[in-house]
């Protein structure tokens, strides 16, 4: 621990994607930094799917994916729609995915996020593990620093930068979050950490040396529930999960685990997880209020980013980006406040500008309605991967039956089941929550 | 594969228990009331168990996610906090 009373320019808490982006470039910069994380070393406490693309990590760490940790580059991308029996399959692979300098990366958050503090380490800042912050220190409205559970434990700074996550303790306290995240704005996601020999990802997933490949499956991969199941591939392992909304597993009464089990056991799935061995199982709560969700993101003395801003694009899995890019502008807010030596909301409300002009936030808006649209019409995770799953099941199946008729057969069924001005409502609908 | 329970999967993780739990239930009263007892299954590792009438926290394998503090947030019954730094799981993959 750092001496009594101790000064610094900026405290970030937490050594997660978004707070050690922050350090890093602040580091860089020449500015006094330490980094509080609770866990044994940054990366012990974090959780994700876990994809990492390239492009905003490399606007923090230039060419980091020549010396970074990395699993696979990522070059298939799979979407998956199941029913209890079926799956349907679309998969998009290109050549340039294959090439330097690689579009995305697997990795293992744990790892990565071990070297990237290292990396912040080198820039100059400290990173204190091992300690969790309790509370700030306000001197009126501003932010001067925080208590951690140590004794003497208690470090200034002229700003706050709070990365701890989705629980984000802190934002609360301090009053940038308000309210609780509803259950309905939450997902909890499980996931599992396969061993699997090397040769034998490569079989299945139809990839040479370190290419790898992702697959997000949907409807009943969640029991029908509003949420994803995906499966990543790494070096010598490969990562499964799921999550739904929390609203969503409390009204079905469903065990996050038992619905990763009922995953793993899929007749599209298991195979491709034979012989494999279990080595970690996680759990991650994913901020899915999208930009509804968005809390207050600065005030006097303080910036709040990734998780603990609720910053995730869930409709294309992205959030260590968002996480990252959100770390950069708070660095960049806190150089022009430190050059001015204003540290009042108005000045660090320009990480709040920079966030809305930002291109993540023209995608949160764009999905804005996207959230309430799927709870609202479950239909998405049942009805039509099943008429989907059926209709080619019917069509590619030679029973005598001619092709003309089994068409007739799949258009009434479905109409049978829905009306059809309901199919086209919940399609337009859809399309409107997304386009 | 060979499917693992819930407690053989815990026994992968590493976890360097509190003694003192970090997650308290306030009111053991309002817990016999509520209909739901949602945390008793959308905890991962099942912390939160009805024995005996009550609520029993098995803190030692929570994996910190939060779930359990957004689950009970109406009954606002659930006193929630990390882990003393050093304590908790500790994720190798993550």
């Amino acid at each position: 621990m750092t001496e009594h009373g101790e000064r610094f320019d900026v405290i970030v808490v937490g050594a997660g994607p978004a707070g050690l982006s922050a350090a890093y470039l602040l580091a860089k910069a020449g500015l006094k930094v330490v980094v509080i994380e609770r866990g044994d070393f940054p990366g012990s406490k974090n959780v994700m799917g876990g994809i990492l693309y390239r492009q905003p990590t490399e606007e923090i760490i230039p060419d980091f994916w020549r010396k970074a940790p990395l699993e696979r580059h990522i070059v298939e991308t799979q979407t998956w729609v199941l029913t209890e029996k079926a799956a349907f399959k679309a998969a998009h692979r290109h050549e340039s995915f294959a090439q330097e300098p690689y579009n995305s990366f697997s990795v293992l958050r744990a790892r990565f996020d071990k070297w990237m503090g290292q990396q912040v380490r080198e820039a100059g800042a400290l990173i204190v593990s091992e300690t969790v912050v309790e509370n700030a220190i306000m001197d009126g409205d501003q932010v001067v620093g925080v208590n951690t559970g140590r004794p003497d434990g208690d470090l200034y700074a002229e700003v706050v930068i709070a990365a701890d996550g989705v629980n984000s303790l802190l934002a609360q306290k301090v009053g940038l979050r308000k309210k609780e995240i509803p259950t309905h704005e939450a997902a909890l996601a499980v996931k599992e950490v396969i061993a699997l020999p090397r040769e034998v990802i490569q079989d299945r997933f139809q990839v040479t040396g370190d290419q790898g490949v992702t697959i997000e499956m949907y409807a009943d991969a969640t029991w029908g529930m509003v949420g994803t199941g995906f499966i990543y591939t790494n070096k010598d392992s490969i990562s499964i999960g799921c999550g739904s909304l929390i609203s969503q597993l409390v009204e079905r009464g469903v065990t996050p685990n038992d619905l990763l089990e009922h995953m793993k056991s899929h007749p599209a799935v298991a195979p491709l997880l034979e012989g494999g061995e279990t080595r970690e199982y996680l759990a991650h709560l994913i901020p899915e209020g999208g930009l509804h969700g968005i809390p207050k993101l600065s005030t006097h003395g303080m910036l709040v980013i990734g998780d603990a801003a609720m910053l995730v694009n869930s409709m294309h899995r992205e959030g260590s980006n968002l996480a990252m890019l959100s770390g950069k502008f708070a660095a960049e807010a806190v150089l022009r406040a430190k050059e001015w030596k204003d540290f009042s909301a108005e000045a660090l409300g320009y990480y709040d500008q920079l966030i809305r002009d930002s291109f993540f936030y023209k995608d949160l808006y764009k999905y804005r309605n996207m959230g309430r649209f799927f709870e609202s019409h479950p239909t998405f995770f049942g009805f039509y991967p099943d008429l989907l799953n059926e209709a080619c099941r019917e069509m590619l199946t030679v029973d005598g039956v001619s092709k003309r008729s089994k068409q007739r057969r799949i258009f009434w069924d479905a109409l049978r089941r829905r009306m059809p001005w309901r199919m086209a409502l919940d399609f337009y609908g859809m399309w409107r929550s997304i386009a | 594969m060979k499917q693992l329970t819930l407690e053989q999967k815990l026994f992968l993780n590493g976890f360097r228990p509190d003694r003192e739990s970090h997650l308290r239930i306030i009111d053991q009263a309002k817990c016999r009331e509520c209909k739901l007892r949602q945390c008793t299954y959308i905890c991962p590792v099942n912390t939160y168990r009805w024995e005996n009438d009550q609520i029993t926290v098995f803190f030692e394998g929570c994996l910190e996610c939060g779930a359990c503090r957004i689950a009970c947030q109406e009954c606002k019954n659930l006193e929630w906090s990390y882990p003393r730094g050093g304590f908790g799981v500790n994720y190798r993959t993550g």
